[in-house]
């Protein structure tokens, strides 16, 4: 056997098992949004019908908050952990990165211990303090998993920049905000661009705590949820998956373009 | 002034911990604690653990079994691509590598509805622990084909290949004899990083799966709805228990490769 008929059987078994269940079911899932009455038009119908519209309205606005949330608190922690070191700060950062195994499920429950009805909110203050479920419960839900994959990012790429940069703006008298703003948020943009893009990305597709929490919260994946299970409406499941994985799918190749790695999604 | 701007970062990094361990902390004493509401004075116990793997010990089992199968067939499926990948970097192989990588990209839940409208109807295989396993290595071998390529990448194939060509090693010879070993930082690293994730995966799951064949995580979601919190508790800290050594062990050897390849 030659070499190059060596490589192709090397890659077959992948080929066939990409072929058979990945190819032909997206194929199949763009197929079958347009297979309701309104044919093709069920996109324009997405539009068209307010609660679908509110629905994309509202998932975009909850992730691009928790993507600045995210952005702020990981690139704040990320820069503090890159430029310091102490004692304790390993457990530090094994506390900020323990989230990245958790699944979605997981991280809601964690938000209904901090605020549910039952919570640690709710019982150490006077008065009623239940957001678990409410968009606010589905915010802490969200920020929760995005913190560890964002700081990843943005200290992979801080311990990349070079500290000379930082030591001549200093010698120039530089303050130490302006050092910041002038000399590491432009080194760090274009992880910040990636990390963000990642954090809207995961934010916009979780499933698991917005199942986990949500009672009354419309939320794209959410929806598609219900559409499929409950409405039996098998072309608007596939039509609203379609936009959804498309958006998702355009923020990853956004960050990849400006930084090599992927973190997993999930939640 | 200047020490305000230093305490900032580091009362972020200090509020963002807690917000993150607190809940943590929660769960693992809920799960100990006789009655969580009236506090650790009502006692510590391991009944609620114990009630857990009464009930769901069926739910773990088939996580680690899933886990397992899926770790084999990424390995079956991912490492040879990944070298025949490696021996030809070109505009086709990246087509390919970013084609496998959408799973990635396009949130479980979708993946699972495309699964489902094509293969929901073949009975045998619908109701069976494999369709769950389909959409484990779905996600996964990513995972496994980038890490190994990572590696593969990083060193001269070529020049050790046409060495062992020379003395007479074949095409099957030399994977086996040459590549795989010099992959195996790689290999360990995809290897923890899929036993995670299948672990650990829902979104996919939950679409997926039948009232007989629960996950872990499923049977979490379950448990969230529909048991006293002192036992959801216990769940969550017994997965917590199967993941965090896992999770470290992941990262130890993703390190671990990233520092070979340099």
């Amino acid at each position: 056997m030659g070499q190059r008929q060596f490589l192709m059987l090397c890659l077959l078994p992948l080929a066939v098992f990409t072929l058979a269940f990945l190819a032909i079911p997206l194929g199949r899932l763009i197929l079958a949004s347009g297979e309701s009455e309104a044919g093709w038009a069920i996109y324009l119908k997405i539009i068209q019908t307010p609660r679908y519209v509110s629905t994309l309205v509202q998932t975009v606005v909850v992730s691009l908050a928790v993507t600045a949330a995210a952005l702020a608190i990981s690139t704040t922690a990320g820069l503090f952990l890159v430029r310091n070191r102490f004692v304790g700060r390993n457990t530090l950062l094994s506390i900020l990165t323990l989230p990245l195994a958790f699944p979605g499920v997981v991280v809601g429950f964690m938000i209904i211990l901090l605020g549910g009805r039952q919570g640690l909110v709710n019982q150490i203050l006077p008065g009623h303090w239940v957001f678990a479920y409410s968009i606010t419960g589905l915010f802490l839900g969200y920020l929760y998993f995005s913190i560890p994959r964002v700081l990843l990012t943005v200290m992979a790429a801080a311990e990349k920049i070079d500290p000379a940069l930082e030591e001549a703006a200093q010698t120039l008298g530089a303050p130490q905000h302006r050092i910041v703003i002038d000399v590491l948020l432009p080194a760090l943009s274009p992880a910040l661009i990636a990390a963000g893009a990642i954090a809207f990305a995961t934010a916009m597709g979780a499933f698991g705590t917005a199942f986990t929490l949500a009672t009354d919260i419309d939320v794209l994946p959410m929806v598609i949820y219900t559409e499929f299970t409950l409405s039996a409406n098998i072309a608007m499941a596939s039509a609203l998956s379609v936009i959804l994985g498309l958006v998702t799918w355009t923020m990853l190749l956004i960050a990849r373009s400006f930084s090599g790695g992927t973190v997993a999604a999930g939640g | 002034m200047k020490s305000l701007s230093k305490a900032i970062p580091l009362i972020v990094t200090l509020l963002a911990c807690a917000f993150l361990l607190i809940p943590i902390i929660q769960s693992v004493l809920a799960g100990l604690t006789v009655n969580y509401f009236r506090g650790l004075s009502s006692g510590l116990t391991l009944k609620w653990v114990a009630r857990v793997l009464e009930l769901y010990s069926g739910s773990i089992l088939l996580s680690i079994w899933i886990a397992l199968a899926c770790l084999v067939v990424t390995l079956i499926l991912g490492v040879p691509a990944a070298y025949a990948l490696a021996r030809n970097p070109g505009r086709a192989s990246r087509v390919l590598e970013e084609f496998i990588s959408l799973p990635l990209a396009i949130p479980g839940l979708a993946l699972a509805l495309a699964l489902l409208q094509l293969y929901g109807t073949l009975q045998g295989f619908r109701t069976s622990w494999t369709f769950i396993l389909v959409g484990h290595v779905l996600y996964t071998l990513p995972f496994m084909v980038r890490s190994v390529l990572s590696v593969l990448a990083a060193i001269d194939l070529k020049v050790l290949e046409e060495g062992a060509a020379s003395l007479g090693a074949g095409p099957a010879r030399r994977f086996f004899d040459i590549v795989v070993p010099n992959a195996l930082p790689g290999i360990l690293a995809g290897a923890l990083t899929v036993v995670t994730l299948s672990i650990g995966e829902f979104n996919l799951t939950w679409m997926l799966h039948t009232p007989y064949l629960k996950t872990l995580p499923v049977g979490l979601a379950d448990s969230y709805a529909s048991m006293r919190l002192e036992v959801a508790s216990a769940y969550t800290l017994v997965f917590f228990v199967m993941i965090v050594p896992l999770l470290m062990a992941m990262q130890w050897a993703s390190a671990r490769a990233q520092r070979i390849m340099q």
